[in-house]
């Protein structure tokens, strides 16, 4: 077996007093989509932000190509080619669609701006609109925005927290069709709620609950263990 | 090149000229000294802004800058001799000093919360003020003391306020515009970006500290440098300069104008100044006025209420509002058409 993109070994991350995650272990492979599932408050949100070294591991350890990542600084984690799109999104209300891609874009090289034209051809929206504040875009379009955003540097991994949360399902159909186009192009680590569109992605699952990871497996797996989805996923 | 001046400058350049011939057509002393004082305010809360309104960092010792400046410059001129090059220098040292206090302030407290910033800025100006107060063999304690400025060639002595003037406006003006274009460039949006979510920054690939103590210099500095023109325009210098009063006046005229502006500082500090010295000059008509506070407190709560975002930024928000109204228009005319 190759050595795996990513990987999350026995990691534990405290928030303030709560033991959020408890040794939590997986892998994602170069070209999958993994997706992170389980019920609100299993732990999804904390273990991307503990890979971006947003709420750092107190033990076990993260591993990015092989190397340990479980102590570097978040932007360092950045500049390895992981981009990060947060549940909230993350947009800088005040800044245009325009500010916010530039500020995001860590050069300016032919490379870069190639991915930018690839990023509105994507999202023409975000061409439309590229002089407004990103505070006065509609939910669907912020999202957009932050994927775009992320992926305008030379990203290996990303990891996308919730797309569709809050988004009508027109939009949401919009977002699957961008992430599919995403994925022919890097490793994305997906959280999701949304069964509809987790099962349309994902090549991998790994289903955590209460901060444990309580099964790993494929899609194909999950989609036949009726009981699984019920159990973890409330689906069924 | 001339074409790619956007119109708000030549809006701010068009202020600035009429505001250069205004001491030939009204060269009244008292008027010259208002304007002075204004111009001097607006560089300091146009520093405060840059802190509070671009990188989202609260100070309330910001006037510990403002009395460096002060200082230095008053310091060495009547140390040295009151000529130009003793000036220069008095601005080097003025520089220096702020410029290491402020470095030194934000390396020990921005990686920290906003409010330890706030704290110990608070806790230096402190500092400052009690060494003013006690060093009285060189800073005059609390009675301060005069200096002498360069003789002007060729000015008369009556014209000195004028050519003080002009220096002051001028030094505003290319402040202002260098802060314009510091705020507008990549390192101003990064700037924007941490004050509204340093956590998404960082995971951008930015190391945000060394921007928060940049930006803590640059703000010093101008400071001081408001200083610096603050004790040249009144030959004069005492402990006042670091009272927290100062700070304060600079958090009114920025809330005032509009946070985030820079334009919004200038506006706030014209209406502070003006406020101050007319309702104080209406205390012949009432004893009420000789407690401008109060009135300028209900000036206070009426701009707060009709313009939330200050004077500046809420006319920024309606004419933006505006122009995207009048583009949907359009979009919707255009589908029509379709």
């Amino acid at each position: 077996m190759t050595q795996p993109l990513l990987r999350v070994e026995k990691a534990n991350t405290y928030i303030e007093q709560f033991h959020i995650l408890q040794n939590i272990n997986f892998e994602v492979q170069k070209g999958e989509l993994t997706l992170l599932l389980g019920r609100n408050g299993a732990g999804k949100t904390t273990t991307l932000r503990t890979i971006m070294g947003l709420n750092p591991a107190t033990s076990g350890h993260v591993f990015i190509k092989g190397e340990d990542i479980t102590s570097t600084p978040t932007y360092k984690i950045a500049k390895k080619g992981i981009g990060y799109v947060p549940e909230d999104q993350g947009i800088f209300y005040e800044l245009t669609v325009g500010e916010n891609m530039r500020v995001a874009m860590m050069h300016e090289d032919d490379a870069t701006k190639e991915r930018l034209e690839w990023s509105l051809e994507l999202f023409p929206d975000l061409k439309k609109f590229w002089k407004k504040p990103g505070g006065q875009l509609s939910g669907g379009q912020k999202q957009m925005l932050s994927i775009a955003r992320a992926f305008v540097n030379e990203t290996d991994l990303l990891l996308i927290d919730e797309p569709s949360k809050g988004l009508a399902p027109v939009v949401v159909e919009k977002v699957i069709e961008a992430v599919e186009k995403i994925k022919d192009h890097t490793t994305v680590v997906l959280v999701e709620q949304n069964f509809y569109m987790a099962n349309r992605l994902g090549d991998r699952f790994y289903i955590l609950d209460d901060g444990l990871s309580v099964h790993d497996g494929y899609m194909k797996e999950l989609n036949e263990n009726e009981e699984l989805k019920r159990k973890y996923l409330g689906i069924g | 090149m001339m074409k790619r001046l956007q119109t708000s400058t030549w809006v701010y350049l068009l202020i600035a000229f009429v505001l250069m011939l205004l001491p030939f057509v009204k060269d009244d002393r008292w008027f010259l000294f208002l304007m002075i004082q204004i111009f001097v305010f607006a560089i300091f809360a146009m520093s405060y802004d840059l802190l509070l309104g671009y990188t989202g960092i609260v100070s309330f010792g910001h006037a510990m800058f403002f009395g460096i400046g002060a200082y230095s410059v008053a310091v060495t001129m009547s140390r040295l001799d009151s000529t130009f090059s003793s000036f220069l220098l008095g601005v080097v040292v003025a520089v220096i000093i702020s410029g290491i206090v402020a470095f030194l302030a934000g390396v020990l407290t921005l990686k920290l919360k906003s409010h330890y910033y706030a704290m110990l800025t608070l806790a230096l100006a402190g500092m400052f003020l009690y060494i003013a107060e006690r060093w009285r063999s060189v800073t005059g304690g609390n009675d301060g003391f005069t200096f002498r400025i360069p003789e002007l060639p060729g000015v008369l002595q009556d014209h000195r306020n004028v050519v003080i003037y002009l220096f002051t406006l001028l030094s505003m003006v290319l402040l202002f515009f260098g802060m314009k274009r510091l705020t507008e460039s990549p390192l101003g949006r990064v700037l924007v970006g941490i004050r509204e979510n340093d956590q998404r920054v960082e995971s951008l690939g930015f190391r945000i500290m060394p921007y928060k103590v940049l930006i803590s210099v640059v703000s010093g500095v101008i400071a001081a440098l408001a200083g610096v023109l603050y004790a040249v325009s009144l030959r004069f210098v005492n402990t006042q300069v670091f009272d927290i009063e100062v700070t304060l006046d600079a958090l009114l005229m920025t809330i005032i104008g509009g946070v985030g502006t820079l334009v919004g500082p200038i506006l706030g500090s014209a209406i502070m100044n003006l406020s101050h010295h007319f309702l104080s000059d209406l205390a012949s008509v009432h004893w009420i006025f000789q407690r401008w506070v109060i009135l300028f407190g209900i000036i206070f709560i009426l701009v707060v209420i009709f313009f939330p975002n200050g004077i500046v930024g809420t006319i920024q928000k309606k004419m933006h509002e505006r122009k995207m109204k009048q583009r949907v228009k359009q979009v919707e005319k255009q589908s029509a058409k379709n």
